[in-house]
């Protein structure tokens, strides 16, 4: 049995990742800001099968919040072999141009909580030299686009972060997993209107997690495909970028 | 995946806003416009299309809720497929009570359809095996319905097509089984007077019965079939679990791929390889043969199909049901897919509940246009003069006169529909 803290466990791609694990027995952490919705997913967990869950409701952005948050998870489960943080919003970009304070907010939320919660985390997974913490960033923090560079600018700093992280956990046999999905038809993405041939189910992302996760992965692109895109994109010259409609 | 807001005949077409529900705890959207539920599509006319209004797509609503390992009893939200339900039941020795030709259908759908299965004759529907549901009306009510609490509103929702408020979650007995393994037996036979002996002789010590029957055959091969009953196997019956093997239409070819030659060739084939006698076989494939080969609606081409179910009394079943095999016939276009049953004398959960005492028959047609129309006006007729129905799920072209022949309690849903809430379906046969 696997002790599994998710921070962001009401988001699509985290649920249906819960419920992978619940089917396999593992006990599971739960949080978020949403305690009734919690409430609904840890039920569906325990017919699902896992062994144990708890959850606990915590602003991510409230970062004095954190520590006792993992403290309060480590004692429920009795200690964390995985933690999965998943936790985001996509910003507004046009409302980011015109307000730094909803650039600021933005950057809380997606990347400072982020790291914020992996430095008090890498302590003592480091300490206990075993474990994984693996993290939802995106595509959008490959390269910055005009259509959402401020989320891709707080994803970037969670990827570089990350990578970061995992040399120096690796001496102490720590799995650090980056996690970058293109776009998936989530709640998140709810009011994109036509979604085409690109778009992927939270289930199938949720199943890539997992096995990256088994697989002591470095760095997923979910699906697969898209490090291929990504790949193309990161290599277009910026004087041809700067005049694209992406 | 089949594209959201289309039905499963691809015809009628429809043009809806679509909204996804995702949280049990969240309101209905405000919209302009009337709303309707949409589970998965799986029915093949215009119960669950909504032209020119909101679907409230319902598939998000995917949690379960409890279950009692003891008594079998599960609560789940009311999106959950019930594909999903066997992937947890069946390891733990649970099944479900009653289900359709295909798993891909939602809770709440297989109570708005009230389904019926091949144990309609034991177990009767869908919904007599409910205990509760909560519905949410477009003023932001809650109800819980049971058999006692508000059960006017708990027999206007079963078999209600979507149209007296959104099921956010139900509750239903599971069945027990030892295995996942079912007991077959197929049996020929060479005309109709065989099934109806068939059937009855089948019915006590058979959990599920139903027929295919040969709808291209004429003269002496007339109401030829096979007859195939079924129990649910003890735990000892065998060993390998098959994977289904998962074809795909992978796209829709521009014409249809039937017509009478590829019918009357496919049918000889099957009814000539068709082994009779006893074996044991998957609880996937015996029930879901068609799930085998997805969005194998497809091979209809752009312009669809219609699946006509009928059901008829039983006093008049054998001389209507020759009667519409015969019409089927000489318009040379029936499917290979012609199931015939015999459904038995329940009460009805439902107030549109479809199944009642008699022979159900249920057949594909490519949609020709007028002809096919016409044809399935005239068998209408038949059904209409025999005392039967047709079946709403499969249905997207029966009159309002026929509907309210067919239903004729339908003045019982009207202060029950919730004020907001219509369907493609409800308009065409309330005009
Ligand atoms: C291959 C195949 C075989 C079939 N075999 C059978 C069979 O043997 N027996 C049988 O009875 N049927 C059969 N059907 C029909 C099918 O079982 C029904 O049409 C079923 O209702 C489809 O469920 P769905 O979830 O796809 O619902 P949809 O088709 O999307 O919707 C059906 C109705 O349910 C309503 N609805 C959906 N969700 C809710 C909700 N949460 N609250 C309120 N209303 C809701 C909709 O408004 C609509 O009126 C078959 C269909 C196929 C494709
Ligand atoms: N959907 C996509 O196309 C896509 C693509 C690439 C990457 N991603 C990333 O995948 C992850 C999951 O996204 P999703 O698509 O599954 O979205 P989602 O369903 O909208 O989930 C996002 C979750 O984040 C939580 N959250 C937001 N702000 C929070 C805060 N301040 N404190 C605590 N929790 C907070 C929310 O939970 P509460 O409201 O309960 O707090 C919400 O359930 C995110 O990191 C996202 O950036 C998504």
């Amino acid at each position: 049995m696997k002790k599994i803290l998710i921070i962001g466990a009401t988001s699509a791609i985290a649920e249906v990742t819960a419920r992978i694990f619940a089917a396999r027995g593992e006990a599971l952490f739960l949080v978020a800001r949403n305690a009734e919705r919690l409430q609904a997913i840890k039920a569906d967990l325990d017919v699902r099968g896992a062994v144990r869950t708890a959850t606990a409701t915590l602003d991510v952005a409230d970062v004095a919040a954190q520590q006792a948050i993992i403290d309060q998870a480590e004692r429920e489960l009795g200690g964390l072999d995985i933690v999965l943080i998943a936790h985001g919003t996509l910003s507004d970009q046009g409302e980011c141009e015109k307000s730094v304070a909803a650039l600021r907010r933005e950057f809380e939320v997606n990347a400072l909580s982020t790291m914020a919660l992996l430095t008090i985390l890498a302590n003592t997974f480091e300490a206990r030299r075993t474990g994984t913490l693996a993290v939802i960033s995106s595509v959008a923090g490959d390269r910055g686009r005009q259509s959402n560079y401020v989320y891709g600018a707080a994803k970037a700093a969670v990827t570089a972060f990350l990578s970061g992280l995992r040399q120096r956990l690796a001496k102490s046999n720590v799995d650090v997993l980056t996690i970058k999905p293109g776009f998936v038809d989530t709640p998140m993405t709810a009011n994109v209107a036509n979604k085409g041939a690109l778009w992927a189910k939270p289930d199938a992302v949720a199943a890539g997690i997992v096995r990256a996760i088994d697989k002591r992965r470095n760095v997923v692109y979910l699906p697969g495909f898209w490090a291929l895109i990504m790949l193309v994109i990161k290599h277009i010259p910026e004087a041809i970028f700067k005049k694209l409609k992406l | 995946m089949s594209a959201i807001g289309t039905s499963w005949g691809r015809y009628p077409h429809a043009r809806q806003a679509v909204v996804p529900l995702h949280w049990r705890d969240a309101a209905l959207p405000s919209t302009e416009g009337n709303m309707l539920p949409y589970g998965n599509g799986r029915s093949y006319g215009d119960v669950c299309l909504n032209d020119g209004g909101t679907l409230l797509h319902t598939r998000g609503l995917d949690r379960y809720i409890a279950f009692d390992p003891a008594s079998g009893i599960l609560r789940c939200e009311a999106g959950v497929l019930f594909a999903d339900i066997l992937d947890f039941a069946v390891p733990r020795g649970w099944f479900l009570p009653v289900t359709p030709g295909t798993r891909f259908v939602t809770v709440g759908g297989a109570i708005a359809n009230d389904v019926h299965g091949k144990n309609h004759h034991g177990a009767g529907t869908f919904g007599e095996h409910l205990l509760r549901f909560e519905l949410l009306r477009s003023d932001g009510t809650r109800i819980e319905c049971s058999p006692t609490q508000h059960a006017d509103l708990y027999s206007a929702t079963i078999a209600g097509l979507g149209l007296t408020g959104v099921i956010v979650w139900a509750e239903f007995r599971l069945l027990r089984i030892a295995s996942p393994w079912m007991a077959q037996e197929t049996r020929r036979f060479a005309n109709l007077g065989e099934f109806f002996a068939l059937s009855a002789q089948s019915e006590r010590d058979y959990a599920y019965t139903v027929a295919w029957i040969d709808c291209a055959a004429s003269g002496d091969s007339f109401g030829r079939g096979l007859f195939f009953r079924a129990n649910h196997a003890p735990v000892t019956a065998a060993t390998r679990t098959p994977r289904q093997r998962r074809l795909a239409v992978p796209f829709t070819p521009p014409f249809s791929l039937i017509n009478g030659l590829s019918l009357r060739a496919f049918n000889e084939l099957y009814f000539r390889r068709a082994r009779e006698g006893n074996a044991i076989v998957h609880y996937e494939p015996y029930f879901y043969p068609l799930d085998a080969v997805g969005e194998w609606n497809r091979i209809y081409g752009p312009r669809g199909f219609l699946q006509y179910q009928c059901v008829v009394p039983p006093a008049a079943a054998e001389a209507a049901v020759t009667e519409l095999l015969k019409r089927i016939a000489a318009s040379g276009t029936g499917s290979f897919l012609a199931v015939l049953k015999v459904f038995a004398d329940r009460a009805p959960a439902g107030i549109l509940s479809f199944p009642r005492a008699g022979t159900t028959l249920a057949l594909d047609f490519p949609n020709r246009g007028a002809a096919t129309f016409s044809l399935l006006d005239r068998l209408d007729d038949i059904v209409a003069a025999a005392g039967g129905a047709v079946y709403p799920a499969k249905d997207a072209r029966m009159s309002g006169v026929r509907f309210r022949q067919y239903f004729p309690h339908w003045q019982s849903m009207l202060p029950r529909i919730d004020p907001k809430f219509s369907s493609g379906f409800w308009r065409r046969v309330m005009e």
